[in-house]
Parts: structure tokens; sequence; C-alpha cells
């Protein structure tokens, strides 16, 4: 199969690749240990996988924010978003 | 009684996971692809990182475009959903007269929306229009395409008038499925008119007044036949709304990377609205009457 047309690059394979890897343990986690909605610091009860949506959205607009606001490496908004995911996930 | 789950049912949810897979997660994976790279043609293209997102950023045109799509799509809210609700409200309840009301009220939304923009432009011609000529005569200069606040009200008036059915619609079948005894009882209460609506009828509506204003809202922000064909997007950039700015981006100047960091950026306005709205009315009237 010719996947040309979906020009692809090593930088976005790896991101795929990333947020299909996180799916899978996601799902497997769930099926080891199904989560209850709890109440964390969101102002909402949220799931597991409310917390990854709200992690990974939240972590675009920063890249997006430090893009458009700094002139600096996008390497800063990467280690911040990493350190909010592992916030939200753990006391959202 | 024990209660078990059988997880064999997600078998059901796979061919709509197949066909969204090939219709929107396979675009999209597209989509990411081409925003890091510069697109030349086929096999042709050179990485270029997160360059077009900082400029489709800095993009001033993007950002009086963004400005006037969400006045567009705030204003179309406010007027569409209140008033789908009023007519809804007004409609009949039973008999061939309910059945004639909802047949008429639909008819607008059988038209394609490409028609609708040309219904329009006629309707409002200056000089054989029915309104355009009608306003004229009443001696109020009129001119959509030459007045920015007029072309403006055009296209509230034909978004207004093309997808107010659709909230009306929603809204009297939430209505009807209130069961009658709610009702029977704020009468034996001598519950007012006001009262009725406010604490049975409104919080019941709740679940569908969300897919109304969810559909609205995303079918307004992403709102681009319409006024692409009454208004081209003038006088100047006045009604340049999002989406005819991306296609001139990406099919005018065929700047396939700047196009797709710009659709990126969109999706994730849109997702993060859409999930906003969601939560605040899923969890709006929460301990209320359910």
């Amino acid at each position: 199969m010719n996947l040309e047309w979906m020009a692809w690059t090593m930088p976005t394979a790896i991101f795929f690749i990333t947020i299909v890897s996180i799916l899978i343990a996601m799902t497997i986690w769930q099926i080891i240990s199904p989560c209850m909605k709890r109440k964390g610091f969101l102002p909402i009860a949220t799931t597991r996988g409310d917390r990854l949506f709200i992690g990974l959205l939240s972590s675009a607009y920063i890249h997006l924010a430090w893009l458009g606001l700094t002139p600096f490496t996008l390497w800063f908004a990467f280690a911040a978003s990493l350190v909010w995911m592992g916030v939200v996930m753990r006391w959202g | 009684m024990d209660k078990w789950e059988d997880n064999r049912a997600w078998f059901l949810v796979l061919p709509v996971f197949v066909i969204v897979a090939f219709s929107a997660i396979i675009p999209l994976m597209t989509v990411v692809n081409y925003s890091l790279q510069d697109i030349f043609g086929p096999g042709e293209r050179i990485f270029v990182g997160v360059e077009w997102f900082k400029e489709v950023l800095h993009d001033s045109r993007l950002h009086e475009a963004l400005l006037r799509q969400f006045l567009f799509s705030g204003m179309v809210l406010l007027i569409e959903i209140p008033l789908g609700i009023i007519i809804a409200l007004m409609m009949p309840k039973k008999g061939w007269a309910a059945s004639l009301s909802l047949v008429l009220i639909a008819l607008p939304l059988l038209i394609p929306w490409n028609v609708i923009g040309t219904i329009w432009i006629v309707f409002t011609r200056p000089d054989i229009g029915l309104l355009g000529a009608a306003v004229n005569g009443m001696g109020i200069p009129f001119d959509h395409t030459a007045s920015p606040i007029q072309a403006w009200i055009t296209l509230m008036l034909m978004e207004v008038w093309h997808w107010t059915p659709l909230v009306a619609l929603l809204a009297y079948a939430g209505l009807r499925a209130i069961p009658e005894a709610y009702f029977q009882a704020a009468k034996i209460d001598g519950a007012s008119s006001w009262a009725v609506f406010k604490y049975i009828q409104l919080p019941k509506m709740r679940g569908v007044l969300t897919i109304a204003l969810l559909l609205r809202f995303m079918d307004s922000f992403l709102i681009y036949a319409e006024p692409f064909v009454l208004t081209g997007g003038g006088p100047g950039n006045t009604t340049t709304f999002l989406s005819i700015y991306l296609v001139k981006i990406a099919v005018g100047q065929f700047d396939l990377g700047p196009a797709a960091a710009f659709s990126l950026i969109y999706f994730l306005i849109i997702l993060l609205f859409s999930w906003l709205f969601y939560q605040v009315l899923q969890n709006a009237g929460k301990g209320g009457a359910q």
C-alpha cells in the first residue's frame, strides 16, 4: 500500500504512535482496574479518560500559546505539558 | 440480582469506528503531516517543523477572521436558540395542524446550502429582490454588496431563517416527550405559565438543547457555502470568516502547509468550545428538576 500521499515524516509518525500507545495503555489499564468518576482540582467530576482528554487538549493549547507568544524553543512547552499532564492525571 | 457486562456489544460500534477512521482520522493524520512540511507537489516536500504554525499564529488577517467568526457564532446562538424555543412553544400540540406546521417549518432545512445563498442573492437584490426592493422603496438605501453592516444583517437573517427550524424541531421533540402528569401537577399547584416553563419545560429540554447548541455552534463556526455565495467574503474582508479565509489559502494560493496548520488550530478551537458547551449544559441544573 502506497502511503506517499499522506506525506508521513518521522516526527509525526512518532507523535501518532505515542497517541495510539497511550490509548491502548489506557484501555488495558481500564480493563485491569476500572476507574470511577472522581472530583479533583478540576471543576467537574472526571474519569481517567476525561482527564487524559483534558490533558491532551490543554497541552495542545500550551504549545500554541508558547509558539504565538514567545520566541523560545518549543521544548519548554513540551516539558510544561508533560508536567501539566501528570498533574491533571494525578490530581485533576 | 447479579449484573454482568456483555462486552460483545462493542463489536456493534466497530463499523462506525471503521467509517470514522477512514473519513476523519486518516485525513486528520494527513493534515498533521502537511502542517509540518512545505509541499511543492507529489513526492516533493521539505520538513519545516512548526514554521507554518508560527506564521499562521502571527497572521493578523486570521485574527480578524477569528473575531468575526466568534461574533457571528455568538449572535447566531443568541438569536436562534431562544427563537427556536419560542416557536416550539407556539406550535400546535396535536392534530393535522401539528403535522402541517412541522412540514412547513422543516422546509428551509431541505434546501442545499449553496442554493440558500443564491436564493438570498436574488431576494436581497436592490433592484428586483423582494426584500432589497421593498427596503429601498421605503426610502432606506439597501445594498448588501456595498455596506458591511447590511451584509452582516443579510447574513444573519439568512442564517436565522435557514437554521432556526432545526432548533425549533429539536425543542418541539423535547417538549412533546414531557409526560402529561407534570403539567397536571403544575395545574393543581396553580403554577403560572412562566413557572411551568422555568421548572418543567426548560429543564426537560436540556438534552435536546445541548444537541441544538452543539450543532448550531459547530455549523455556524464552520459556515462556508452560504456567505461565500452571498457576499464572497466582502465587501472588503468584512464577511471573510475562517473557512472562507482557509479556502483562500489552501485552494486560491495552494499553500497547503499553512492551510493545514490553520485547519488544525481551527479544529482545536471547535473541539474546545464543543467540549465546554457540552460540560456546561450537562452540569447545568444538576440537583434541580430531572
